[in-house]
């Protein structure tokens, strides 16, 4: 008789739920009761046992404890550097202390937010949510459908009562107070001699749409979740990122990725530039914009396109976002005949806001050595008191690349993936820079001769590049679905005020009245205000307020 | 960028912090008053005064923010100082526009005392000279994120005021606050009233970092490409929101509202100042843009 036990107005509400529809009529009672029928231990068998889990389950006591549970749970993901959003500061944390890092590492710290006790944490409130909204969403779709209920008998304890003198008789004055409470769009039942009006049923249908968008949200994060792919390029001016698996440099798939969901299209760098300001000649410069002008070719042609910080490009069925940049000197190198060997604009990682930067030339062919070359660049170089450059301007004012050059195998050839931005230098033997009493110190055009006869390098250009990501993300539309749907939920919920009103006539020998009376549901200060207005609009002399407009 | 402004409206700050100190000693005179004289509740002339004070200390505070506003070309939330700047002035305007609906003055002790302190912080720690925005920070997400961010610790922190005065009446209607010192606590609303109060103010401060979540979300879509990353701040921002979710459930569930729901709501307002003081500056994150 699930029916039957259904129809309890409680039964479908968390067990402790102050608020409850079996509160409705007992607005007085004691604000801090305890839980007046504790959730107590299970007496009988495994499914009483169940019974009796679940109930603890959808307990608002338990909802809330995992709400604060799930607060502090989160608070480590802020103190350890995470994989996901930090990868970098994980391999320093190892580094720095690999006993401590293991120790960590068993309890998730680095990976707080998919790990198994944060996971459980969140599955359990929204199994608590779940079990907590199902049943109410039923009740309140019985709710929906009912009429208003009936007065309650003691009519002197409602917080609201006005007696208003039934001006041209009892019937008239009720069809008044009828359509007055219409017009503030109560639901209104006129019985015989009375009537029963409800307002608010927005409060609790706002409520539950809230609810269950946010379910909304984990279910579309769950299923399309393993959809998503990013990945990072490098784009130098003049060259064109086409957007296959090889073209990127680095590239984390989703769980569900296959290689078909990249769709064709390219992406070429036109130019780049940055705009600094100072605002004092001592003050350092400080960036105000970077601009990519780039085209963008795809099956319907190509276009241009401006390419900017907070406002990424879209290509195809991914978007690419503008998160770095900085300056690529081409290099050339030549054997001792001058045939080329080596030419193309190399990326220097900045180093400081006045775009110092750092990269590596690595020549592994072509000469009678390998050679490798660690090198500085100086966008406007300036020379310090000490001898050394440095840099007085993110702009390319004065631009000089220094080196050191090395000779030696550069270890490229035993199959393993090297960094590019790196060259391990312990098997190398130093053939010129610092130190070795040959400076090598290049502005464009400069050429220099590597001793040895091993031939030439020159700093034959200046390029700009811009390190992007490109990223597509199946759940974007889902979760904003659920976001909108959230808020205006919990908007609608929080505006509305539950309240019920009675009519009732009375007389006998003396001229007929109607009594009013109201109530609400949880605080509602404004309840005499409102309820006063809908007795004034129903009184014949009140102006009509529709009407007056 | 007109320097001749931006200090102009340091000048102001400290103008400001120096009425507002002036309104917290009223403010603590009146309490202390009530306390002497057996909990008299109604207000009296040094009350008055410090309103009145509090008021003229937020009209020279807003010169401060506006100053500074035009001095910058921009909104005047681009940075710690600023943030902590304008949302002190908000949350003094969130009490100060309270008054209208309710007389909620015995908190101005806690309110201009907080605001006092929070200035007075910002403005020796934080302070940085005018700079233009670097392009992260450019474009109308800045305008919208921060300012209901800015919107929602205003509430936030005058709902922590009732919370806290709520905590200590309910002591006392137990009987465990005695004594003459805590006698100016008669001159407060009963503990349920205060918890009602605090709850309607919290609840827009929740509203309010709801939309912060959410334009915060969606500005690092455009920025960085994914609008939730666990960033340090996005956690924090996280932590907040379920912490008052809690609040909200807490004041519906029987045998935890009253005082369990008003030390969550603290707790709730601890880590919103947690997040803006020890986030931004030890943390290390995306919203490296404190400028210190």
């Amino acid at each position: 008789m699930a029916s039957r036990r259904f129809s309890e107005p409680g039964a479908l509400q968390p067990v402790d739920l102050a608020d409850s529809t079996s509160d409705f009529d007992s607005p007085d009672a004691p604000r801090k009761n305890r839980l007046d029928a504790p959730i107590r231990g299970p007496k009988l068998g495994p499914l009483e046992f169940l019974r009796w889990g679940w109930r603890v389950l959808t307990s608002m006591r338990t909802a809330i404890i995992l709400m604060v549970l799930l607060a502090f749970a989160s608070i480590p993901g802020s103190l350890v550097p995470q994989r996901s959003s930090d990868p970098n500061g994980v391999i320093v944390f190892r580094n720095a202390d690999p006993e401590l890092f293991a120790l960590y590492d068993s309890f998730q710290l680095f990976d707080t937010f998919t790990s198994v006790w944060f996971s459980s944490i969140y599955v359990l409130l929204f199994v608590s949510l779940i079990g907590c909204i199902l049943p109410r969403s039923l009740h309140h779709w019985r709710i929906l459908r009912a009429e208003p209920a009936d007065a309650p008998d003691n009519w002197v304890r409602l917080p609201f009562r006005r007696d208003e003198p039934a001006t041209g008789g009892a019937d008239a004055a009720l069809s008044r107070a009828e359509s007055s409470l219409r017009r503030a769009r109560y639901r209104v039942v006129r019985d015989g001699s009375g009537i029963r009006a409800e307002f608010g049923y927005l409060r609790e249908t706002g409520n539950l749409i809230f609810h269950i968008a946010l379910v909304g949200i984990l279910v579309t994060l769950a299923l399309t979740g393993g959809y998503g792919w990013n990945g990072q390029r490098v784009i130098v001016e003049g060259q064109t990122f086409t957007n296959q698996l090889a073209s990127f440099d680095t590239f984390n798939p989703g769980a569900w990725f296959s290689e078909t969901q990249l769709e064709p299209y390219g992406v070429s760098l036109k130019t780049f530039t940055a705009e600094y300001t100072q605002r004092s000649p001592d003050d350092p410069w400080v960036p105000i914009d970077f601009i990519a002008e780039v085209s963008v070719t795809d099956a319907d042609g190509t276009t241009d396109a401006t390419l900017k910080v907070n406002e990424p490009l879209a290509a195809g069925n991914s978007q690419m976002y503008l998160l770095g940049n900085g300056f690529a000197p081409i290099i050339t190198v030549r054997d001792p005949d001058g045939v080329v060997v080596f030419e193309q604009p190399v990326v220097f990682l900045s180093q400081d806001s006045n775009l110092t930067s750092v990269g590596v030339v690595k020549v592994p062919d072509g000469l009678a050595e390998q050679v490798g070359m660690q090198g500085f660049f100086y966008p406007s170089a300036v020379q310090l008191d000490s001898g050394a450059l440095t840099s007085n301007n993110p702009e390319p004012l004065n631009p000089a690349v220094t080196f050191n050059i090395y000779t030696g195998d550069l270890g490229l050839d035993s199959g393993q993936t090297a960094n590019v931005f790196q060259l391990p230098t312990d098997d190398l033997t130093l053939i010129a820079g610092r130190n070795t009493g040959v400076d090598v110190v290049l502005t464009p055009g400069d050429v220099f001769t590597l001793p040895g006869d091993l031939g030439s390098i020159e700093f034959s250009g200046l390029r700009r590049f811009i390190g992007v990501e490109i990223r597509h993300d199946a759940t974007q539309f889902g979760v904003a679905l659920g976001v909108f749907f959230a808020i205006a939920g919990l908007l609608a919920s929080l505006g509305t005020r539950r309240r019920r009103v009675w009519i009732r006539v009375a007389g006998g020998d003396r001229p007929p009245t109607l009594e009013w009376g109201g109530m609400a549901r949880g605080d509602d200060p404004r309840l005499d205000v409102a309820l006063d207005k809908l007795v004034d609009r129903s009184r014949p002399t009140a102006p009509d307020k529709l009407g007056a407009k | 960028m007109n320097y001749n402004l931006e200090s102009i409206s340091l000048v102001s700050t400290y103008s400001a912090m120096a009425v507002y100190a002036l309104a917290f000693i009223l403010f603590t005179v009146d309490l202390a008053g009530r306390a002497a004289t057996e909990g008299q509740s109604k207000p009296t002339r040094w009350l008055r005064a410090a309103t009145a004070l509090l008021v003229l200390g937020w009209l020279v505070h807003v010169v401060a923010v506006v100053t500074r506003a035009i001095s910058a070309n921009r909104v005047p939330w681009a940075n710690m100082y600023e943030f902590g700047l304008t949302t002190t002035a908000v949350l003094v305007a969130v009490f100060l526009g309270s008054l209208f609906w309710r007389d909620i003055r015995y908190v101005g002790a806690f309110i201009s005392g907080f605001a006092l302190l929070a200035l007075g912080v910002v403005t020796v720690n934080f302070y940085v000279t005018v700079v233009p925005l670097p392009p992260a920070l450019q474009g109308y997400w800045l305008i919208i994120h921060v300012c209901v961010a800015v919107l929602s610790t205003g509430f936030f922190a005058t709902g922590a005021a009732l919370s806290a005065a709520q905590l200590f009446q309910e002591s006392r209607e137990e009987g465990k606050l005695r004594g003459r010192s805590w006698r100016f606590l008669s001159a407060f609303p009963s503990a349920a009233e205060l918890e009602a109060l605090a709850y309607r103010i919290l609840v827009i401060g929740f509203v309010f970092w709801t939309f912060t979540l959410v334009a915060g979300a969606i500005w690092a879509e455009r920025a960085w490409g994914r609008y939730w990353g666990w960033d340090t701040k996005e956690v924090w921002t996280f932590i907040i929101w379920t912490l008052f979710a809690g609040y909200i459930h807490a004041r519906a569930t029987r045998g935890w509202r009253g005082r369990p729901a008003a030390i969550l709501s603290l707790i709730g307002f601890g880590a919103v100042v947690f997040n803006y003081s020890i986030v931004n500056i030890f943390f290390k994150g995306l919203h490296a843009y404190s400028g210190l």
